[in-house]
């Protein structure tokens, strides 16, 4: 580092710098007035090293695998081992959806993400009459522990680690986990994976909720208490920021709202009486990769150093592990033009290797016509083998945080850093996340980004390759993957099969005593799991947690 | 345009998709342009859109799906616009749509469906030239 000397000679010499460059303006302009981030945080011409001249090495960056973390969470990166490649999927039937994770793992892919479908995402069974046109749409139509036992048939549980994208029902969908895992003769304890069980960003972002969020802070606290003796390989919750960023936030908004979040979880497991520490290590994260390349990179760097500063300095977390942000990222969905579909491949490789650069543990990449419909199996095999020429081609993962020291990335580590404390700051003030979801404050925030943004395409402020420059005619694409109605009826008749060959006063026993969990304060994992063991459905799992808990609406911000 | 009365669209969310970005920005969009616009939030049934419209007296109901569920939810709206008599109502889709749906669901009576990457410029250039606005 500079000293003070060297310091303001340098700062004398930026200033002559900044004014004979200034003087060609006039002959020759830069390109536009303001330079921003995607985020419009404001870029400036160059950075030097007065530009960090405030940051220590040892306090604010340190080693890798030692707080706070900016460098990374482990010590040797991906020269010990590359991320989890985790391409989401699901479609149609359990059988259908089989069939891709199996071909998945056959094309080299290290762990599997089952996307369900909306009724499973909201707890209602393929035959219920909100469900009509929604199963199979998303993701696979789960029911019961039957349909889970044909969707891991012939997958080992205890080599495949799986991630499922489930929040309000995730107690239930977790149960089935250990259900399928019982009949292969696998242990709960040896289970290895991530549910993502964040129902705040649900209300704000995402909208798969059911319950109100006391009772919906309860199961997740009652998740996290289940898993620490029972599934303790388990991450118990991914706090996600993916989708805040989806429905329109900045990157600055996406760990801000993230980690205010994740403040929530933490501070309701400590009224349940459960410690950070005890906590702490199994809570993951998931961020998105967007379009700004280096902001990117800075944004994963200012998570983990805010958290770890969270976690240590508010709530006095004393297990490292507690304090280091493990996250998957997945790549902009929003980013992704229908116009031109194969450009997106080359927008993909570019987040793909954001997140790389900003130290990601897992990744899924998206396939370029996904603007369009559910992927089909080509556009997912060039996915995957994006993330694959990242971590075996180009090089950057031969040493560990290789931008680190950058004069940009620094500061902009540092920008974001503080500017997501100063949102953390007024969701403090507004009483915590929940509050401010039930405020309003966080989906005010996240909409008028949006507009924003959108307004910035439209005029023309920001440039969308295809979209509103360099657009061409095109045909209508072909060959897309679609979903058909068949698959409802189907599920229905698996239903009615299942129905009337279980034993149905068991399954009622089961339902009762959950329901008596419910109305009480016990721990709901034990009898969720007998009522999903007893073939119990999703949704009467859900209906009865619904008849004691109720259901949620929605706040209005529009 | 008979009266002075702004024109009043009823922007809704049919079925269980959550992806609410694109309905939020262009509610804002029709209000800056001088509409009215009642959004109805997540979750909306078709009964409850096409009952919420009647009651609004919209001029243009504007839906969004996002999940695929479009082929079934989007005629169901159109045969209880019918099956209620609302007559002259402009009603447009939007969201992740592939083109080879489009015929069929003009063919059930949507006037006009909207895919990633619309403008929103566009869609309020529309609803102005379409609208049928009630006195």
């Amino acid at each position: 580092m500079c000293d003070s000397d060297k310091l303001n000679t340098l700062k004398a010499k930026q200033k002559a710098w900044q004014e004979k460059a200034e003087a060609k303006l006039a002959k020759a302009p830069e390109r536009k007035k303001d330079f921003t981030t995607l985020s419009e945080v404001p870029v400036e011409r160059i950075y030097t090293p007065a530009d960090i001249a405030d940051q220590d090495y040892e306090q604010d960056l340190a080693f890798p695998g030692e707080y706070p973390f900016t460098r990374g969470v482990q010590p040797t990166m991906y020269r010990g081992r590359f991320w989890t490649m985790r391409q989401y999927a699901g479609f149609a039937s359990a059988e259908e959806s089989n069939r891709r994770y199996k071909y998945l793992l056959e094309q080299g892919q290290t762990g599997l993400s089952v996307a369900f479908d909306l009724p499973t995402q909201i707890g209602y069974d393929s035959d219920h009459s909100l469900s009509q046109g929604e199963v199979g749409k998303v993701g696979v139509a789960i029911d019961s522990l039957e349909d889970m036992e044909t969707l891991f048939n012939g997958i080992p549980l205890d080599k495949v680690s799986t991630s499922m994208t489930i929040n309000a029902p995730a107690a239930i969908l977790l149960a089935m986990y250990i259900g399928v895992a019982e009949k292969q003769g696998v242990s709960s304890k040896e289970l290895n994976g991530t549910i993502q069980n964040d129902i705040l960003k649900e209300y704000s972002s995402r909208g798969t909720y059911i319950f109100p969020p006391l009772p919906s802070l309860r199961i997740i606290t009652n998740i996290f208490e289940y898993c620490a003796t029972e599934v303790p390989k388990w991450n118990t919750i991914s706090i996600s920021g993916y989708h805040i960023r989806e429905a329109g936030s900045t990157a600055v908004q996406e760990v801000a709202f993230t980690l205010a979040n994740g403040i929530a979880y933490v501070e309701a497991a400590q009224k349940a009486g459960l410690s950070v520490d005890t906590i702490g290590p199994r809570l993951s994260f998931f961020f998105n990769a967007h379009l700004d390349f280096l902001e990117e990179i800075a944004k994963y760097r200012a998570a983990r150093r805010l958290w770890a500063k969270l976690m240590k300095e508010r709530f006095g977390a004393k297990d490292p592990r507690t304090m280091m942000v493990r996250f998957h990222t997945q790549t902009a969905g929003c980013s992704l033009t229908a116009q031109q579909p194969k450009n997106n491949i080359v927008r993909v490789a570019y987040q793909a290797l954001s997140a790389v650069l900003g130290g990601t543990q897992s990744l899924h990449t998206n396939s370029m016509d996904e603007a369009l419909s559910l992927p089909t199996e080509e556009a997912v095999q060039v996915a995957l083998r994006t993330q694959q020429i990242v971590a075996y081609e180009t090089g950057v993962t031969e040493t560990v945080d290789p931008l680190a020291g950058s004069y940009y990335i620094e500061h902009l580590t540092k920008t974001i850093e503080e500017k997501a404390m100063d949102y953390i700051r007024q969701i403090d003030d507004l009483g915590g996340a929940a509050m401010a979801i039930e405020k309003g404050f966080i989906q005010k925030e996240i909409q008028e980004s949006a507009y924003h943004y959108q307004k910035a395409i439209e005029t023309g402020d920001r440039v969308v390759v295809g979209l509103n420059k360099f657009q061409v005619q095109e045909p209508a694409p072909k060959n897309l993957l679609r979903v058909d109605l068949q698959v409802q009826e189907l599920q229905k008749q698996k239903l009615n099969r299942l129905r009337s060959s279980r034993n149905n006063e068991k399954v009622q026993a089961c339902l009762a005593e959950l329901k008596k969990s419910a109305q009480g304060t016990e721990n709901l994992m034990p009898s969720i799991l007998e009522s999903v063991r007893a073939y119990a459905t999703l949704g009467e799992i859900c209906d009865t947690l619904r008849s004691v808990f109720g259901e949620y609406t929605a706040v209005s911000t529009l | 345009m008979s009266t002075g009365r702004k024109i009043r669209v009823l922007a809704a969310k049919p079925g269980l998709d959550g992806h609410d970005r694109g309905i939020k920005v262009i509610c804002h969009a029709l209000r800056d342009a001088g509409m009215e616009v009642i959004y109805t939030g997540l979750r909306q049934t078709p009964e409850q859109i096409v009952s919420t419209a009647v009651q609004e007296d919209v001029d243009v109901i504007a839906m969004s799906v996002l999940s695929g569920a479009h082929d079934y939810l989007f005629p169901r709206v159109m045969d209880l616009v019918r099956e209620k008599g609302l007559k002259d109502v402009l009603v447009l889709g939007g969201g992740i749509i592939p083109d080879e749906d489009i015929p069929a669901l003009k063919t059930a009576g949507i006037n006009e469906i909207f895919g990633p990457g619309t403008y929103t410029s566009d869609i309020i250039r529309y609803i102005q030239d379409n609208v049928k606005q009630k006195s």
